[in-house]
This record gives structure tokens, sequence and C-alpha cells, in this order.
């Protein structure tokens, strides 16, 4: 296995760059806010092990809002944000990047402070990464690779049971398997598809993911008598929060869900960015920390298989600390409409959005942490709209295949991989074509 | 605005208040024509709304002779004169309106053909300020209309289109009984609201279909809220915040949507009724293709169905209503709760991949126009003057965006429903390409024990020719909008 990695990069934008950099990013795009992939720039569609990409300008209108705790508002620099998700190590990827985009991104990155003529572009990117807090991939291990050939997969079978209906019409599904891996094999040897076997995973990843995986839960079976107390004095704390904490979820800016609205809706995917200043106090602190170090491990070692708790149709998805935790971003690519990503949220996974995103400024008030908050429905959608910000920029290399799609075209080529199947498997196989 | 239902006891539900389309479908009523009008004299049309005669809720025996119900589009309120800071309480959709701009048309699969640029009526001067729905008994729909045509009225209006209907006795143009599925509406307010509901009902809470009662996440959906005075006081005061004039309580929002439906091309294409039924998710006489309870239509879910055998996934009445609850299968014990929200059980392949559907109810109040064409005729060419047929839809919710909204974007024009590939709503698609020129004109239907069978190429059978979402006011917010522009509000 070829697991996933991230890469973010993150720079103060120069304050008189601001407009410049606008126009240039625009000029990526094929349409609005989705990159055109031989754009002159960074041209994203000649990456293999590229799976999405965005630039985007952290602009934060919620700032402010630390104004309900009686805070001056503060001066946070205006960022470029610069993220993708890769196969392999991010590492590779950003080497193989600058090698081949060096001149675009300097021209990038020559708006952001600290840039100047002759930087090398990998080791300022380098230098600016910041790092996720918590990150998912929607299934561990699906390369870009896979995706393409699988994709391939799918479609030549499906052409071969359209061209052939008479014949697979009477076919049992274990025939069918036969018959469709005695084809498979055909086109392989042709040359017309390929299909790569998975490589061994690295024995360092796998290693060092063992130790990730058992340590916490070790080092929690060993605390636990202090870990509990904890939590019950931070719940109880919280509590009291929750209480007085303040609301911010004004009617929706119109003007501001309207443009968002421009760049949603024109794939299958969309791209959702967000910003929000956390609450203050070391209560919220505490408990934000150690939400995402949770969620973490949830997404690295719990939901690595096509799901995050019961919502199927996140492909990445991060949360990122700024200005030294004082504010986060979020950052996903997701399936359907912004309406649907909503349901999917409040309906399916609802207690672990209050858990991490009630320590944000303004949230629905939240009862215990985990109840109530989102089931508030409008003011949430209200929340999160304020809080979503425009991506300039944004690359889908599996445009037009849902987080869904990619895990049947899996099942197909697992069940075709098989030599043989027993009815069962063979039926549960079928219903995939 | 949105707060909790805490209150144990409500007030019972005045149907006086609320206009009678909410509660009754006026089935009896079988003459009917939607006008389409604009405000030419705003001082004229508030004198005629005031003494407009719209039907309210209250079951009258016998049953009336006629109806009346009034719907009014966000140009429609601020020609008649309802002030600014009123207007912007309505909900985004109703404001922007249904062609309001490209991004909504694209999400509605309003594109290609079914682009608003081609509506007969719904955009730039021909956009509706009001809907007039009358209905009547048969043979009396002129007469009726007549005793509304007052000297009032003629000053008050121009007339944009006038849409009639025909009536096909509760079959729709391609043959097949419709309206079946319709949400059960609480009116007597009995429905718990907190918690889970693992499972589908059809009972649905007064809220998803009239402002100002509590919706299924037990919150008040937003609406126009006014400080008390004036003619303000017209208004009841909201539940939810006793010191605020409920504007939104008993009415709801009407959305009209103009379906030409290629009647012709339909039964040319489908041939034979087992396809035409697949694509319907029904025969033609309303039986769902999966077992149903015996004593109605409507009381099925896809349970005994799970792998799309009987009744394909893709069927249109499956996109519309897939009929899950809250989770793929209730979930025993707190063990079981708490493993099945943290997504833990062991799923199945299309677990979880349709919402849960009490979110997403809509009453459908339309009605078909256009001549009946038998099946066995429609496959004959077409004569010169063939006449149109199709269905003036019309659906009510509380919630446009996450009602019909949702509905017809995640569920009927999505390329990608429920883990289908390639496939749009086989009735309502609208066949236009996906990204990178991806097909969304197959329908699949999967066989126990066999390889799938596809049809591709499927044609667009229906078109879109116009549309406008409405505010259907409660009577009390009719009175307040025929003053609203006469007097200063406080």
């Amino acid at each position: 296995m070829t697991p996933q990695a991230a890469f973010f990069v993150l720079a103060p934008i120069r304050n008189d760059k601001v407009d410049e950099l606008l126009a240039l990013l625009e000029t990526m795009n094929a349409a609005p806010g989705h990159a055109d992939p031989h754009n002159a720039l960074v041209p994203f569609g000649e990456f293999d092990r590229l799976h999405f990409a965005r630039l985007c300008i952290l602009r934060d209108q919620t700032i402010g809002d630390v104004a309900a705790y009686g805070l001056p508002p503060p001066s946070y620099p205006l960022y470029l944000a610069f993220l993708g998700d890769v196969d392999e190590s991010a590492e590779t990827f950003l080497t193989e990047l600058a090698a081949r985009a060096a001149p675009g991104l300097a021209r990038l990155f020559s708006h952001c402070e600290g840039f100047e003529p002759g930087t090398d572009v990998f080791a300022w990117m380098k230098r600016h990464a910041a790092p996720a807090a918590a990150w998912y991939a929607n299934w561990k291990g699906r390369t870009m690779l896979q995706i393409r050939e699988e994709a391939a997969l799918r479609e030549a079978m499906e052409k071969y049971l359209d061209d052939n209906a008479g014949a697979v019409a009477w076919a049992t599904p274990v025939e069918l398997h036969a018959m469709l891996r005695h084809y498979l094999s055909a086109e392989i040897a042709a040359a017309r598809l390929t299909m790569t076997p998975d490589p061994p995973t690295h024995l360092g990843w796998w290693i060092s993911n063992a130790v990730a995986s058992v340590a916490p839960v070790l080092f929690a079976v060993l605390l636990s008598p202090l870990l509990a107390v904890l939590a019950v004095v931070l719940l109880v704390l919280v509590r009291i929060h929750e209480i007085s904490d303040p609301v911010i979820c004004p009617d929706v800016d119109r003007k501001h869900r309207e443009t968002i609205a421009t760049t949603e809706d024109r794939d299958v995917t969309n791209v959702f960015s967000a910003l929000g200043t956390l609450k203050p106090g070391a209560v919220r602190r505490t408990v934000g920390f150690f939400g995402l170090l949770l969620l973490n491990y949830a997404c690295q070692h719990v939901y690595t298989r096509g799901r995050l708790a019961r919502v199927r149709t996140i492909h990445f998805a991060r949360w990122v600390w700024i200005d030294g935790k004082r504010r986060l971003a979020f950052m996903s690519n997701y399936d359907g409409s912004l309406e649907s990503y909503m349901d999917d949220f409040i309906n399916k996974a609802g207690f672990g959005l209050n858990f991490v995103f009630s320590n944000g400024i303004g949230y629905p008030k939240t009862r215990w942490l985990l109840a109530d908050g989102c089931k508030d429905e409008q003011k949430f959608e209200n929340f999160l709209y304020r809080h979503q910000i425009y991506t300039q920029v944004w690359y889908n290399a599996h445009s037009g295949y849902t987080a869904v799609d990619l895990q049947r075209n899996a099942g197909i080529r697992a069940g075709l991989d098989s030599r043989a199947l027993n009815e069962k498997q063979a039926r549960a196989w079928a219903a995939l074509l | 605005m949105g707060g909790t239902a805490v209150n144990a006891q409500f007030a019972s539900v005045d149907y006086a208040d609320i206009q009678g389309i909410v509660r009754f479908a006026h089935a009896h009523l079988t003459d009917a024509s939607y006008l389409l009008l604009k405000v030419a004299d705003p001082h004229a049309a508030r004198a005629w709304l005031r003494d407009a005669p719209v039907t309210n809720a209250v079951g009258s025996s016998p049953l009336p002779a006629n109806a009346l119900q009034l719907g009014f589009s966000a140009p429609g309120l601020r020609a008649l004169g309802v002030p600014h800071s009123v207007l912007t309480q309505f909900s985004l959709e109703f404001l922007s309106g249904i062609a309001g701009d490209a991004d909504r048309s694209r999400r509605l699969g309003d594109v290609g053909a079914n682009s608003p640029q081609n509506w007969t009526w719904g955009t730039v001067d021909r956009a509706p300020h009001l809907v007039a729905a009358l209905f009547a008994a048969a043979g009396t729909l002129e007469r009726f209309a007549a005793t509304l045509r007052t000297d009032a009225f003629e000053r008050a209006f121009d007339r944009i289109a006038e849409l009639d209907t025909f009536n096909l006795d509760g079959v729709e143009q391609f043959g097949f009984t419709d309206g079946i599925s319709q949400p059960e509406v609480d009116w007597q307010r009995q429905r718990r609201l907190r918690g889970d509901k693992p499972s589908y009902s059809n009972v649905v809470s007064l809220g998803e279909f009239l402002l100002g009662y509590p919706n299924e996440y037990d919150r008040y959906t937003e609406r126009p809220l006014l400080n008390p005075g004036g003619i303000n006081d017209l208004l009841p005061a909201a539940e939810d915040d006793p010191s605020k004039r409920d504007l939104g309580r008993n009415g709801t929002y009407l959305v009209l949507r103009d379906l030409r439906q290629d009647v012709r091309q339909f039964w040319s294409f489908a041939k034979t009724t087992e396809l035409a039924s697949a694509f319907v998710g029904r025969r033609q006489n309303g039986d769902p293709l999966v077992p149903v309870a015996e004593t109605s239509q409507n009381l099925f879910t896809y349970d005994s169905d799970p792998q799309g055998v009987r009744c394909p996934f893709g069927a249109h009445i499956r996109r519309a209503n897939p009929r899950n609850g809250d989770f793929p299968r209730a979930p025993s014990g707190p063990v079981g709760t708490a493993l099945a929200m943290l997504g833990l059980q062991k799923a199945g392949f299309h677990d979880d991949l349709t919402s849960s559907v009490r979110f997403h109810r809509i009453l459908r109040r339309g009605r078909e126009y256009g001549p009946k064409l038998e099946p066995a005729q429609a496959t004959l060419p077409a004569p010169a003057d063939d006449p149109p047929r199709g269905l003036r839809f019309v659906g009510l919710g509380a919630n446009i965006s996450r009602q019909f909204e949702f509905l017809q974007n995640a569920w009927l024009a999505s390329a990608d429903f429920n883990g289908l590939i390639g496939e749009s709503d086989p009735i309502l698609g609208n066949r236009e390409p996906g990204p990178h020129g991806l097909p969304t004109d197959a329908f699949v239907m999967n066989r126990a024990n066999a390889a799938r069978t596809c049809v591709n190429a499927v044609p667009q059978f229906v078109t879109v020719t116009g549309g406008a979402y409405f505010f259907l006011p409660s009577l009390r917010a009719l009175q307040y909008f025929s003053r609203a522009g006469e007097e200063e509000t406080p």
C-alpha cells in the first residue's frame, strides 16, 4: 500500500500585492474557481500523484467576533494557502513540483512576504509548511494510479456488458465473474488495460503507523484514571461556558453566499474552505486541542475505509491551526451540493461536528459538548456560510467521480483479482456492476 | 428565530387562518387554472386583496363549490409595498427566485433545454408577482373566474399568463396514477420531535409544511418576525418569541414549476409497460414495484428490496422518496446506537448514501394540462396541431432549499444519487452531460442472480417551461399585505 499524504503551504501576502495576486490566480482558471489542469503557472494535470490542490486567500470576515468576549479585534496577516493531497510523501511531491513548476510558483509566491527573486521555491515551501492538526483521507492507500486504472477497468467492463447483453443475460454471477475475468486478461494482454499490483507497504511507514495506532491507546489506558477525571472536569467547565458563550449566526450574507456559489456544482465534487477563531480561554483551548488530537487519531486509524463516522462523501479533509492555535482553518473536498453536505454533517456526524467546531466563536449553542449545536440546522448553516471563504483556484484530478464511485470501482477490481468467488461473494460483486 | 419548541401546551391549529390548499388538494374541484399576475396599481391591488374570497382550510360540508388561493413572489411583495426590512427576512432562495441566478439553475438541472432563457414565463418581464390558483366544480371555472374579475381586479393587475389545466382523474400524462406519495401532516401536533427517528414514517411535523411551528429539527424555520404595533398587530404572536408578530405563521412557500411532458417520446422509447413502470417505480394503476400494505399504495419502504431488483434504485419514485429513516437499519440498544452513530457497525454498499427522508418531504398539489393521450396512440405520428401536455407542478414546504431544491438537486437531477453512475431521474432528468462529458442518460435495472441490464441514451421526456417561488400567506398575513404599503409600520 502507498499511503497518501498532504501538504499545506501558508504565507502572509504583502499588503500591496493582494489585488495583483487575485488577478494572477484568476489566470489559472478554466471556470470560476476551477483550475485549468494545464494552466501556465502550475499545470496540476501533469502531476500523476496529485489528487486535489487549491490556492486560497484566507480572508476571514469574522475576525472581529472576539468583540463578543470584550476583546479588541486582533490584526492577523492575510495569508495565501496552497494545499493538496498526494500519494507517497509531501516531500517527494513538492520536490517534483518545484522541479517542474518553479517559475510559476515563484510568480505566485513573489506576492508573499519573504519571497525574493532567486529564493529557492522548494526550500521556501518547506519553511512555510503548516502541518494539519487532523487530516482525513477517504480511503487510505487509494492512489491516483489505482483510481485511473480502476475507472478505465469499470468503463471497459460496462461496455462489455452492454455489447454482450445477449450472452451475459442468463449468466449467473459466478459465470459472469469468469467471463469478465477472461475478458480482462485478454484486455491486459492486448495492453488496453493495466492493473498495476498494489506495491508492498514501505516498512518504515508500517512500523510508525503501528506505533502511532497502538501507543496512544496504551497511553490512554495507563493514564485512564487521570484522563477520566480530566475529562469530567473539562466537560463540567465546558458546560459552564456553553451557557454563556455568545452565539453569532446572523442571517446569511446573500452576496457572500452567491459569490461562493458561482464556483459550486460544476463537478460532482466541490471544494470547501472555512476559517474561524477559537473561543478565548484555557478551557476551549484545551478541548479544541484534544478534540483535534482525537479526531486525527480516528481519521488515521479508525475511519480509513470510505467513511468518516457515517459520512461517505468526503474525499479529503483537514483541520489546520494558524496564528498560534488562535484560529482554525477547515478545508475539504466533498461530493454533492453544499445543501447535501450540510445534511450529511448535521444528520450523520452532528456530534463530531459539535465536538470540534463548537470551540469556535459564535457556534450555535451546544449541550454537554456533543448535543444540540448543529441540530439548530438553520443557525448552523448561517454560521458555516459566514465562515466559509472563497477558494480562488481548485483542482480535482478525478473530476466526475464521487468517493463512492471510486469505492465501487475498487470493489469491481478486487472481485476480478480473485481467481474464483463463491456464489454469495459473486452476487455481492455483480451488484457493483 | 430558530428557538427550541419547549412549551408542552401547544395551541391547536387555526384552520381558518390557513389557505385550504395546504390541507386539501381540492380534488372534487376538477377544473382549475393558475393566473399569473403582475401588480399594475398597488393601491387597487391592495384593495382587491382585502376582500379577495381566499379559501381557508376549515373542513366544510358540503364541500365548497370553488376555491381561490393566492401566492406572492418576492418582487410581488415589493410591488405591494411590503417594507424592505420585512422582505429581507424571507428565505434567501425565495428572495433570489427559482431562476434568480445561474448557479441555482445549475443546481436544479435547469440547463440545456430546461434553461430559464427558454421558459415561456418566470423570468425578466414575465416573472409573476402573484399567482391566483382557481379551482371550481366541473364546467363552472369560467363563471367563478368572472366573479373575481371585479373593476378593482382589472385595475390592479396585468395578466402574464393563464395556465390552464385538464382533469385526468388522478392520472398523469404518461398514464400513471399520480399523487399517491404524500406526507401525512401532523395537524394535531402529536409528533414527538426530540431524538433520532431510526425508521421511516410518513407522518411529518407540521413545521415542515407551515411556518411558525416546530419542524423536524424541533426548531422554528426562519421567517419574518415583526415588532408589535400598528398593522403588525393583525399578525399572531410568534410561538417561539411572543414579543414578536409572526408574518410566517400559517403560511408556507409554494413552488410552481411548469413541466412539459413529451408523451409520444416517452412511449416510443419505453415501448413496453414493463420499462415504463421501471422508470416510474409503479405500475400504471399506482401499485409500487415492491410489496405494499393492502390498505394503501403509500405504505411501504424499500427494505424488502435492498439490491434494487424489484424497483430500480434510479426509478423516479425511489429517487423522489427513498423512504429511509435516520439510520439504514434501526440500531438496537445503547451500544448498537452508539456504534451506528459512530459509523462503526458493518455496513452495506448502499448504507448512508441517501439522507434521512423526513427533512426532505413536500406536499404536492399539481394539476395536469393538455388532453389525454393513450399509450397506444402515443406511438403514432403526431398531428400538426398536437397540443402540449404536462404537469403544473406545485410543491409546498416551509424551507424551499432543504425541501424542493434538495430533492430536485440531490435526488432527482443528481447523476450519482444513491451510488448510481451516469443516470438522472428517468422521468425528469435533463440528460445534460456531466463533467468531461460523462453521461447522465443511462438507466440500470438490477436483476437477482444475474448481470444488470442497462438502458442507454434515454432521451429527455420532460422539459421545464416556467417556474417561480411564491409565499403562500396565512389569511391574516394576507390582510397585513393588503395594508402594508398604505400605512406607516413601526
